[in-house]
C-alpha cells in the first residue's frame, strides 16, 4: 500500500522529467533568491554597523562633576572626584561592558630631534584601545608589564609622528621628551581622522601609572572611557555606572552627583535610524522575494497539477480511491518542494559566498532565519498548491475530470 | 446482472433544467453483448456513465449484481468500478509517457496484489487483447490508435470485471482498425464477458446480439440482433 504510493510518486515524477525539473527549478530560484538577497542585505547592514562602531558608538565617558571654588562654578570636568579605584570597581561590578579605560589628560610641549609640538598626552590603560577603537599601525600598544612598572614608554598618533619625525618615518624605537623626561616610542596608532582640537591622531599615549608618577602625582583621573558590549546594553550600563558611583561616592541625591556621564548620543541615534532603515529594507527584500518566489511556485504547481486533471479522472474511473489519489499528489508536492528546497538552500548559500568572494567590500551574512522562512514559505505554498488542485480534481466525478480540457 | 428501474438524470444549468434521462428501465443478463445506440444528445452517454458507476442518477434505481449503486458514496463507487467494470474509452485515456505494461497494471495500484502477479496478469490480458509481446515495454505515445485501444481493452480486463463498458471505442479509429477492435470485443463476448457498447454508428452497433435505441432520454426500441445477418 505505502510502497505502491512511494513507487507511484517517484515514477510519476520521473516519467515527466521536464515538468518535474521546471517545478523544482521554480522552487530553487524562489528560495535561493530570498536567501541571497537577505544575506547581501544583512552583510551591508553589518558593514554599516561596524563602520559606525569604529567611531565608538558603544562608548560611555564618565567625567568628574563641576567644582565650586568660592561660589564660582569651574565647569564640568574640573573636579577631582574620579579615581582609578572607581574604574576598577566599574570593571568588576558592572556587566555587559567590554573595556574600562581611566585616563589622565594633559597638554605638553613635546620635543624630539630638535623638533617640537604641543600635543595632548593621555595616560591610560590597554583597555583604551578597545573603548576608543584605537588600532596600531606600527609597533604595539604598551602592555600590562609596562603598565605595572610605570615604564617610560609612549605610543604616538600619526600627526605627532608627522610633526616630530616627518611623514613615512617609522618612529618606533625613537625617543621623545615629555615634561623633561625621555619616553621611548613603542608604537604608532592608525590614522582615525578628525581635525583641529578633535584630531584623534594628534595624541601621545603613555601608561596610566607613568602619567601618575611623572605628570600628575595623584590618584585622580580625568575621565573613564567605558565600552558597552553592545548598543542595546547602553542604557542599562549607564544606569548601573551612575548607581555604582553614587554609592561609592556616598551621595544619596542623584542631582548632587560629583560626576557626569556622556555618550555619543548623536552617533547612537544615527546608528539606530540607519539600522532600522536597513531592517525595513531587508524585510521588504525578503518579503518581495518570498512573494515573487511563492507566486512562481504557486503557478508552477497549479498548472502542472491542473494539467493532470484527466489523469486523475482516469485513475478514479479505473477504481482508485480518492484518498490514494490525494496522497499521491500530496507526496509528489512534498518531494518536489523538499528537493527544490534543499537545492535552493545550497544554491543560495553558494551565491552568498560567491558575492563575498567576488565583491571585496561586502561580506554577506547568511541568516538561518531567512533560510527557514524561505524554505517554510516555499514548502507551504508548494504543498498547498500542489495538493489543492489535485484534491479538487479527485472530488470531481470521474466523468467531469476526464472531460477536463 | 444489471437492472435499471426508471432512471432519471437531470442537469441543472443556471435556471434551466435538462432531463438527459427521462425514465429508463431495462435489464442486461450475464454474457450479453448489448449496443446502446442513439444520436448525439439522446442521453446515451449519460446512461453509459450511470451504468459504469461514474455518475449517479437523480432518481430511479440501478443494481449491479444486486448492489444498489444509487446509494453508494464516492469511495464505494470506486471500489465497485474496480471490481465489476472495465472501461474502454473513445479517446483511449492511456497514461502518457508510460509503458504499455504499466498502463495495464494501473487499476491494480493499492490493491495488495504483488508485483509479480500484477505483471503476470497484465501480460495475460495484453495477449488476450491481441497485443504483440514485443510492444509491452513501448511507451503509450509510441503506439498506433488500434494498439492503444488494445492496451485500453487489456486494462479493462485486468480485474476480471463482470461488465466491459465501451464508450465509442472505434470513434477515433479508421474503418479497418475499427473492424479489428470490434472483432476483439466479439471474441471477449464469446469467452463469456458481458459487453455494453455505446455508439452512434449502426454498423458498429451491429456486432451486438441486442440493440437498445435511445432518443430524447427514453428507450425508443430494444431489439435482438443477429450480427451475422449484416456482416458481408
Amino acid at each position: 500500500m505505502f510502497s505502491d504510493l512511494f513507487k507511484e510518486t517517484i515514477w510519476s515524477l520521473s516519467s515527466n522529467k521536464v515538468r518535474s525539473g521546471l517545478t523544482i527549478l521554480g522552487i530553487v530560484i524562489g528560495i535561493a533568491s530570498v536567501i541571497t538577497m537577505v544575506a547581501i542585505g544583512q552583510g551591508a547592514k553589518n558593514s554599516i554597523s561596524s563602520s559606525i562602531e569604529a567611531i565608538g558608538s558603544n562608548l560611555i565617558i564618565v567625567m568628574p562633576g563641576s567644582q565650586r571654588v568660592g561660589g564660582i562654578n569651574q565647569g564640568g570636568g574640573s573636579a577631582q572626584s574620579l579615581t582609578i579605584e572607581d574604574a576598577d570597581a566599574i570593571k568588576i561590578q558592572i556587566s555587559s561592558i567590554k573595556a574600562v579605560a581611566p585616563s589622565i589628560t594633559k597638554r605638553y610641549q613635546v620635543t624630539a630631534k630638535g623638533n617640537n609640538t604641543n600635543t595632548q598626552a593621555i595616560g591610560t590603560t590597554e583597555d583604551y584601545m578597545v573603548a576608543r577603537n584605537v588600532s596600531m599601525d606600527a609597533g604595539s600598544f604598551f602592555n600590562t608589564q609596562q603598565m605595572k612598572s610605570s615604564a617610560k614608554v609612549a605610543v604616538i598618533g600619526p600627526s605627532v609622528r608627522d610633526d616630530l619625525f616627518g611623514e613615512n618615518v617609522n618612529p618606533v624605537g625613537q625617543t621623545i621628551r615629555i615634561n623633561n623626561m625621555d619616553f621611548q616610542i613603542v608604537g604608532m596608532t592608525k590614522a582615525k581622522g578628525g581635525s583641529g582640537p578633535n584630531n584623534q591622531d594628534d595624541v601621545i599615549y603613555v601608561p596610566l601609572t607613568s602619567a601618575q608618577h611623572y605628570f600628575s602625582g595623584d590618584e585622580y583621573v580625568n575621565n573613564i572611557s567605558i565600552a558597552a558590549s553592545d548598543q542595546n546594553a547602553m542604557a542599562s550600563v549607564q544606569e548601573d555606572i551612575t548607581n555604582l558611583l553614587l554609592k561609592r561616592h556616598k551621595i544619596s541625591d542623584p542631582t548632587k552627583a560629583d560626576f557626569s556621564l556622556m555618550n555619543q548620543n548623536d552617533i547612537l541615534s544615527t546608528a539606530s535610524s540607519i539600522t532600522s532603515t536597513f531592517t525595513i529594507l531587508l524585510s521588504s527584500i525578503a518579503g518581495i522575494s518570498l512573494l515573487v518566489g511563492g507566486i512562481g511556485i504557486m503557478n508552477m504547481m497549479l498548472t502542472t497539477v491542473t494539467e493532470r486533471t484527466r489523469e486523475i479522472g482516469l485513475r478514479k474511473a479505473v477504481g482508485i480511491k480518492k484518498i490514494n489519489i490525494n496522497l499521491q499528489f500530496l507526496a509528489e508536492a512534498v518531494v518536489l518542494t523538499l528537493l527544490g528546497g534543499i537545492l535552493g538552500v545550497v544554491l543560495g548559500w553558494i551565491a552568498s559566498l560567491a558575492v563575498t568572494h567576488f565583491v571585496s567590500s561586502l561580506k554577506t551574512s547568511i541568516s538561518f532565519s531567512a533560510i527557514m522562512l524561505a524554505f517554510g514559505v516555499s514548502a507551504g505554498v508548494g504543498i498547498v498548491f500542489g495538493f489543492y488542485p489535485a484534491r479538487r480534481a479527485a472530488n470531481l466525478s470521474p466523468i467531469e475530470a476526464l472531460r477536463y480540457e | 446482472m444489471i437492472e435499471c428501474k426508471n432512471l432519471v438524470k437531470t442537469y441543472i444549468n443556471g435556471d434551466v433544467e435538462t432531463n438527459a434521462l427521462n425514465g429508463v428501465s431495462f435489464g442486461i443478463k450475464k454474457g450479453e453483448f448489448v449496443s446502446i445506440i442513439g444520436p448525439s444528445g439522446s442521453g446515451k452517454s449519460t446512461l453509459m456513465h450511470i451504468l459504469g458507476a461514474l455518475d449517479t442518477p437523480t432518481s430511479g434505481e440501478y443494481f449491479i449484481d444486486g448492489h444498489a449503486v444509487s446509494k453508494l458514496n464516492d469511495d464505494e463507487l470506486s471500489e465497485l468500478r474496480k471490481n465489476k467494470i472495465g472501461f474502454v474509452f473513445q479517446s483511449f485515456n492511456l497514461l502518457p509517457r508510460t509503458t504499455v505494461l504499466r498502463n495495464v497494471m494501473l487499476p491494480l495500484l493499492y490493491s495488495g496484489v504483488n508485483k509479480a502477479e500484477r505483471e503476470k496478469r497484465a501480460r495475460e490480458c495484453l495477449s488476450y487483447a491481441g497485443m504483440e509481446e514485443s510492444k509491452f515495454m513501448n511507451l503509450s505515445n509510441q503506439l498506433s490508435g488500434g494498439q492503444m485501444q488494445r492496451v485500453a481493452i487489456a486494462r479493462a480486463l485486468i480485474n476480471n470485471p463482470s461488465i466491459i463498458l465501451a464508450d465509442e471505442p472505434t470513434g477515433n479509429l479508421d474503418t479497418k482498425t475499427s473492424r479489428v477492435v470490434m472483432e476483439a470485443f466479439r471474441e471477449l463476448n464469446k469467452k463469456g464477458h458481458t459487453i455494453i457498447l455505446i455508439t452512434h454508428e449502426m454498423d458498429v452497433a451491429d456486432y451486438a446480439n441486442r440493440i437498445i435505441h435511445v432518443r430524447d432520454g427514453i428507450i425508443e426500441k430494444d431489439t435482438p440482433n443477429n450480427p451475422n445477418d449484416h456482416i458481408i
